[in-house]
């Protein structure tokens, strides 16, 4: 508990490992915080792995450990634990996990991710672990020789109904939309066209699952017709899209989509100073585990100069006693290049109770906007933590007044 | 725990009195390795009042179809050989598992 984190990461996945790795090479105190004993997220729940740039061959399980593996050797801290409650204000934050454990930290990356949607029919329920599945990898094993439903047509659904083909002696299908179209990228149409023991219902989805004790009939709805069709079949696997992990958040003032994402800039930040999303958990359009990847990178720089700039300005200006001098430049600025010789020819630090702090409105972004800096050079006088007078582009006699 | 396989499963679960809890898994199945430990731990504790066993589906799949299983993971309570309760799905908690349990024991 006395330990105060610099970067602590909620959820494991490839967003949350590679935020590590940037986090920990940087030299920044990193925590991964996941809820399950294993590292990987969603990526260790499926096999295929063939679009991660610069790793031709490899699997999904493969492709994530290694993730691990490299967050590991550059120091970061993994622990066990559901995050369910965040205490964001200020500049030390708490992360309360569900078993009651409590963390610190100055920053903090939502990496949490997405989870399968229900579907919410009649029997999905109460056939789980009897034929109802979301995870092919866990139970493919089942089915082999066996006839099994798929429930979607994205990317997931697709590529898990080719990888049931493996074990089951045959795969249906189950397609709202109107016959020939899918939204899985067309690489996995055209594979699953081409295998033999793949069949499509167009225009249907499932309405109920039946069965004495285990599956053994999806009931199938036309959605044109609104006809009702039987299909005997052992097992069903529901792939229709997930939904983001963050009703955690809801006491927070991270904001939300409508649909739960977090809502995050081209920078991860969120609408908390200090709080940064990425991977699938923030409202983007592509997910995948590049992207996620780069989410990761981005956030945990961000949180670093964000670290860097928030340390600075508590260490050198609120924390003391002295009369600031807050001096705002930009080196592509030659008027403020000017003045920010000025003001250091003046020899402000001789007066010991004077002190002058530069800032470089293009590397520190975070002061410049709190201080809502619009133009440079600007000087800030701060006393006490207080800004008690501003000059945007002072003359030489309102500079020289700074000396009184 | 007590490994299970068609050889002994009749004998030591459905010929058996009192509570059996029965941990369905398998090597590819992520969230069974995830529970396995806590599972552990509750054999440990409850030890004494019930029997803890584990059957990896993997060789034994008609055995666990038998027993309607056809999902990991699966966790299946027996009283007096009778299926009495099955908990299932990647998101079972171990205090679920608890729960059923202290019920079934009364
Ligand atoms: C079947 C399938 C096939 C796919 N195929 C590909 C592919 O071929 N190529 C590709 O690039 N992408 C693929 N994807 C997508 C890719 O897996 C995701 O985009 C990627 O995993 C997103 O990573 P993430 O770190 O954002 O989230 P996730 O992988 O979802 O990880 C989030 C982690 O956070 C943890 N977590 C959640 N809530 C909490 C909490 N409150 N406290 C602590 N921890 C928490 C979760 O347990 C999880 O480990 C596929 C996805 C699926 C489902």
């Amino acid at each position: 508990m006395s330990e105060v984190y610099d970067l602590l990461i909620v959820g494991g996945g490839p967003a949350g490992l590679s935020s590590a790795i940037y986090g920990s090479r940087s030299k920044l105190k990193t925590l991964v915080l996941e809820s399950k004993s294993k590292m990987g997220g969603q990526v260790a729940d499926y096999h295929e792995m063939e679009n991660y740039p610069g790793v031709v061959e490899t699997t999904a399980p493969e492709l994530v450990e290694s993730f691990e593996e490299h967050a590991k050797k550059f120091g970061t801290e993994f622990a066990k634990g559901e995050v369910q409650e965040l205490e964001l204000d200020g500049f030390i934050k708490t992360v309360k996990t569900k078993k009651g454990e409590e963390y610190q930290a100055k920053s903090i990356v939502l990496a949490t991710g997405a989870e399968p949607r229900k579907l919410g029919c009649e029997g999905e329920a109460e056939f789980k672990g009897k034929g109802v599945s979301y995870c092919a990898t866990c139970d493919a094993d089942f089915f082999e020789d066996l006839h099994v439903v798929v429930v979607g047509n994205g990317n997931s659904a697709i590529e898990e109904a080719i990888y049931l083909t493996k074990f089951a002696a045959k795969v249906t299908i189950i397609v709202i939309h109107e016959e020939g179209k899918m939204d899985a990228e067309k690489l996995f149409q055209e594979r699953a066209y081409a295998n033999d023991k793949i069949e499509f219902v167009w225009n249907s989805t499932l309405k109920e699952v039946k069965g004495e004790g285990i599956v053994e009939t999806a009931v199938l709805k036309n959605v044109k017709t609104g006809e009702t069709t039987e299909l005997d079949c052992d097992g069903i696997f529901i792939f229709i899209g997930r939904v983001p992990s963050t009703d955690f958040l809801e006491d927070t003032n991270v904001q939300l989509t409508e649909g739960g994402y977090i809502k995050a800039d081209e920078d991860m930040k969120t609408t908390v100073p200090g709080v940064y999303a990425a991977g699938d958990v923030r409202e983007k359009v592509v997910r995948q585990v590049v992207t996620a990847a780069g989410d990761g990178a981005t956030a945990a720089v961000m949180a670093q100069s964000y670290l860097e700039a928030e340390e600075h300005w508590r260490d050198n200006v609120l924390k003391t006693d002295k009369q600031v001098v807050v001096a705002f430049w930009n080196p592509t600025q030659d008027e403020s290049l000017n003045t920010l010789q000025d003001i250091e020819e003046l020899g402000i630090e001789a007066d010991e109770n004077k002190k002058l702090v530069k800032i470089d409105t293009y590397r520190n972004r975070l002061i410049t906007n709190r201080y809502n800096i619009t133009k440079v050079p600007t000087v800030l006088i701060i006393e006490s933590g207080e800004e008690v007078e501003r000059v945007e582009n002072p003359t030489e006699e309102e500079l020289a007044g700074l000396l009184k | 725990m007590l490994e299970l396989n068609k050889d002994n499963f009749d004998n030591e679960v459905l010929e058996s009195d009192g509570v059996v809890v029965v941990d369905f898994w398998s090597e590819s199945c992520d969230p069974c390795l995830e529970l396995m430990p806590e599972v552990e731990k509750l054999a440990e504790e409850y030890g004494d009042k019930a029997k803890f066993a584990k059957l990896n589906i993997k060789g034994n799949r008609r055995l666990a179809m038998k027993q309607q299983v056809m999902g990991l993971p699966s966790i299946v309570f027996y009283v007096d050989g009778e299926k009495a309760e099955h908990l299932s799905g990647d998101d079972l908690e171990p205090a679920d598992i608890e729960a059923t349990l202290n019920e079934l024991l009364g």
